[in-house]
């Protein structure tokens, strides 16, 4: 009886809930009966949307990848070389090394996952099609690279060297030097708002947006140097670490931080935010992993204690928690919504990591080390049914040219960027202190 | 030990051949679908920017007559026809599609002042300044002269025509309101409430018995054919022009005022008006009701047309060109589509009733996205940014001015009726809206 209560339609609650688009208005309070019967039809239309996506759920083609052990067998033994052999032949070529000599290298995925950007801090930048090992362009800038990272399409991307910030196309020609941009250390991409939003040496946030090329916004945060920098996939909010173990959030149109945890007493060295934009895991040099909740603003959710200290974190499509210690990697499965003993798989390398990244709609993590890269497979890691309006892995080139267009319109404006991203569709119901200012303003008139 | 890695088959995710269409596979999880608020946002920002851009009302221009045009009139089964009399006495019929003159009459001495069209518009009839009302064939029979079928002289001066579309008779107006039938010469009533000047007559379109005039008194008088006289007769502060039966409430109607506004009445309780639509910067001179009762368009002396809400005070487009000069007629077409004006400087126009639709045969991609942009704007409307664009206009300097002025003038008027009320003993000068001042006497 209670599982046919919690169905509706044929489908499950918690389907339901996941495809939710938050509770909506009580009609019940409203006075006008046109405005109550207006809200009463909307709120039909949103409950129907609902459950059409709920439903649209068993259109779904692709199944995502796994990894399940027989009795006395543990995930986190399984080696990489075992799992290459089991696999087809093309899922084993994901499983590969790059030996290079410009290291220590960081990497950088391309939002639908097909193109890998690496920087070696010597200098070298590659564009690479990984799937099919296509090297794009390979050059050597001649000065120190400090961040790469991809722009909205796999025809740009900005590499942030020793003084400024340059943008080179995927033929390795400089297209723009931005002197605006200077000492930059980190760099991460707003896809939705076109912003390319940097930290450097002396403390300064910037956002460039590059559609039309021009600095949104940049100023200081007092707070030195600034070499953790990732952004909130929810909100766009930034998300800056500190050797203080506090971390900032910011967006562009607020010159003080929207929010500040303090994390850790130590200084931060890893940040990642899930995808949903629900939770937030910060590392540290006092080997500690930390779970926060970043819409409750509350936390730590989990605590994990480790023997080395977490150097750079990362979180996958479907919720994995990738951790980059010394020489080895550690993946934890849903550590952030449960307590978990002992992580998913751990994966042991010769060198020192500096660098790791989930690629998109795809079961694999990107290593960068000293003298290299490695790409691993990790059964379970990405998405496996893509939206092609979103990011399409497989778009050809004409679609690429028309998806541009559409996005460049769709362009959010950075005055948007706040902790709350539904916050323009909700009622504006004035404050108490409003009502009060208000009634205090009448009152001083009919005096008058 | 089962291990399964995500790996695509590309066969399945591209298109076979060039000529296939693309695959795109969908997954509506809300992960994969940030701001989707902000984006919907930001896409009904683009739809009512690309409103505003499309917005390209003027159709085109009936160019032809000799003299000012003074009245249209529509043909009621035929869209591409339409009629038109001109201050020289000529009356032209028109090809609204080719924008060509058919034909023209040279129908009466002096200014055409009335045309309407008989039945289901095989006959059509003209009253001018001659005192004549002569009615003319739509469609020349073929081989004959273009004569008038029958002429009518009146004892009266005429000043407008309107024919009661379900049995034979019309109305006309001028010192008297006097009801004719067709095929007699002497009117078969005459209806006579003080005054000695009506300037508009109109018969409901519904209610077939029921006409209302226009009269140079300020007043609106209200007929019933079945009553001996007269039923109702109401005073305005300033003289009305023309008025405009709802089509689709035989209840409603508007007047076209010398005080620069439009009024809604209901005939059921005439203590005000229901609706002041405000906006010209002068004098009202005609109006007329969209086939689905819902709008007014409006032809002012400030050179500009209006379209109106009936049920919304402010309007929602303002039509003008540098070329058009004070509008003597308006028509809304009977397919709700287009909106004609007729002014002083020869000219008939040709306008969009909705400024940004687009004309002509609309592929299903273009309509379900005009669809979508609709809905974006609906849900959107009352945000301020997407407000003022949808509602900004561009207006001829002298009207934007003139608004100005007037605005300070009502300004300045509330403001000396609010010291007056606070400096009188409580209660002598009361609160009165706009609405039921607007009418200053009902006589029975």
């Amino acid at each position: 009886m209670n599982e046919v209560k919690k169905k509706r339609g044929g489908i499950p609650a918690e389907k339901l809930a996941k495809y939710s688009k938050g509770e909506g208005l009580n009609a019940k309070n409203i006075k006008n009966l046109i405005h109550r019967k207006r809200i009463i039809r909307k709120e039909q239309k949103v409950a129907f949307a609902e459950k059409i996506a709920a439903r649209a759920e068993v259109l779904l083609t692709e199944e995502a990848g796994f990894l399940v052990p027989e009795k006395g067998e543990a995930t986190n033994r399984v080696k990489q070389s075992d799992i290459k052999n089991i696999v087809d032949i093309t899922s084993a070529a994901k499983c590969f090394e790059l030996d290079l000599n410009f290291g220590p290298y960081r990497l950088d995925y391309s939002r639908n996952g097909r193109y890998l950007l690496l920087g070696g801090r010597r200098g070298h930048v590659a564009a690479i099609d990984w799937i099919t090992k296509r090297l794009m362009c390979e050059i050597n800038v001649m000065e120190a690279v400090y961040d790469i990272q991809w722009l909205h399409i796999e025809t740009m991307y900005a590499v942030a060297q020793k003084e400024w910030v340059f943008m080179y196309d995927n033929k390795g020609v400089e297209l723009h030097c931005v002197k605006a941009l200077n000492r930059v250390l980190q760099m991460t991409y707003l896809p939705y708002h076109f912003l390319l939003a940097t930290s450097n040496e002396q403390g300064w946030l910037s956002w460039l947006d590059i559609s039309i090329g021009k600095l949104v916004n940049s100023f200081s945060t007092y707070k030195g140097r600034l070499s953790t920098l990732t952004h909130n996939p929810y909100n766009a909010v930034l998300c800056v670490g500190h050797p203080t173990g506090v971390v900032t959030m910011w967006s562009p149109n607020v010159k003080r931080p929207l929010a500040q945890i303090m994390c850790h007493k130590t200084p931060v060295q890893g940040i990642a935010v899930d995808h949903t934009g629900k939770y937030m895991a910060t590392s540290s040099v006092d080997r500690n992993l930390r779970i926060w909740d970043v819409r409750e603003m509350s936390g730590p959710v989990q605590t994990y204690k480790f023997r080395d200290s977490p150097i750079d974190l990362s979180f996958s499509q479907r919720g994995l928690l990738a951790a980059a210690f010394h020489g080895n990697v550690e993946i934890f499965k849903d550590c952030h919504l449960k307590t978990v003993a002992d992580s998913y798989m751990k994966h042991k390398l010769t060198r020192t990591i500096h660098n790791l990244e989930f690629c998109p709609y795809e079961d694999v993590l990107g290593v960068a080390t000293g003298c290299g890269f490695t790409s691993m497979l990790v059964p379970g890691a990405g998405e496996p049914n893509y939206d092609a309006y979103e990011s399409n892995p497989m778009q050809t080139k004409r679609q690429r040219q028309e998806s541009e267009v559409k996005s460049l319109l769709e362009k959010i404006q950075p005055e948007m960027i706040t902790l709350d991203p539904n916050i323009i569709v909700e009622v504006d119901l004035p404050t108490l202190k409003d009502k009060v200012e208000a009634k205090k303003k009448a009152l001083v008139s009919v005096i008058h | 030990m089962k291990v399964k890695v995500l790996t695509r088959n590309p066969d399945e995710y591209m298109r076979e051949t060039k000529k296939d269409i693309h695959k795109v596979p969908r997954n509506y999880d809300p992960a994969l679908h940030p701001f989707e608020a902000q984006r919907e946002y930001t896409r009904a920002v683009n739809a009512v920017k690309l409103e505003r851009i499309f917005a390209k009302p003027f159709v085109g221009s009936l160019d032809g007559h000799r003299d000012g045009i003074s009245i249209l009139g529509k043909h009621p089964k035929s869209l591409s026809c339409l009629a038109s009399g001109s201050f020289d006495g000529e009356v032209r019929l028109w090809n609204l599609p080719t924008k060509k003159c058919v034909r023209s009459i040279a129908a009466h001495d002096g200014i055409v002042r009335g045309i309407d069209f008989v039945g289901s518009g095989e006959q059509f009839l003209t009253v001018g300044d001659d005192k004549t009302v002569k009615s003319w064939h739509t469609q020349l029979p073929s081989f004959s002269e273009d004569l008038p079928i029958n002429t009518v002289i009146s004892k009266t001066v005429l000043t407008g025509i309107s024919c009661n579309k379900k049995n034979n008779t019309y109305a006309t107006c001028g010192e008297l309101c006097l009801l004719w039938e067709l095929g007699r010469n002497e009117p078969i009533r005459s209806l006579k409430w003080g005054v000695d000047s009506l300037q508009h007559v109109a018969f409901n379109p519904v209610e077939e018995n029921v006409l209302a005039t226009c009269a140079s008194d300020r007043s609106i008088i209200l007929y019933d054919t079945r009553e001996p006289g007269p039923v109702r007769k109401m005073v305005l502060e300033m003289r009305s022009n023309q008025l405009a039966w709802n089509p689709m409430e035989a209840y409603t109607f508007t007047v076209a005022n010398e005080d620069y506004n439009l009024y809604t009445f209901d005939t059921r309780c005439l203590f005000g008006a229901t609706q002041i639509h405000k906006g010209h910067v002068s004098a009202v001179i005609s109006v007329d009701y969209s086939p689905t009762g819902l709008e007014i368009v409006s032809g002012s002396y400030d050179k500009t047309l209006r379209i109106f809400s009936y049920y919304k005070n402010n309007s929602r487009d303002v039509y003008h060109t540098k070329r058009m000069q004070r509008i003597t007629n308006v028509a809304w077409s009977l397919d709700n589509k287009y909106v004609i004006s007729a002014s002083d400087e020869m000219n008939i126009r040709l306008w969009k009733a909705k400024a940004s639709e687009k004309l002509g045969v609309m592929t299903p991609r273009e309509k379900v996205s005009q669809n979508y942009n609709a809905a974006l704007l609906r849900k959107f409307e009352s945000f301020p940014q997407i407000k003022r664009i949808a509602r900004h206009r561009q207006v001829p300097k002298h009207v934007f001015n003139a608004t100005r002025e007037h605005r300070a003038i009502h300004l300045k008027q509330k403001i000396k009726e609010s010291n007056k009320r606070a400096h009188s003993k409580p209660g002598t000068v009361p609160h009165v809206s706009l609405h039921k001042k607007s009418i200053v006497e009902v006589k029975e």
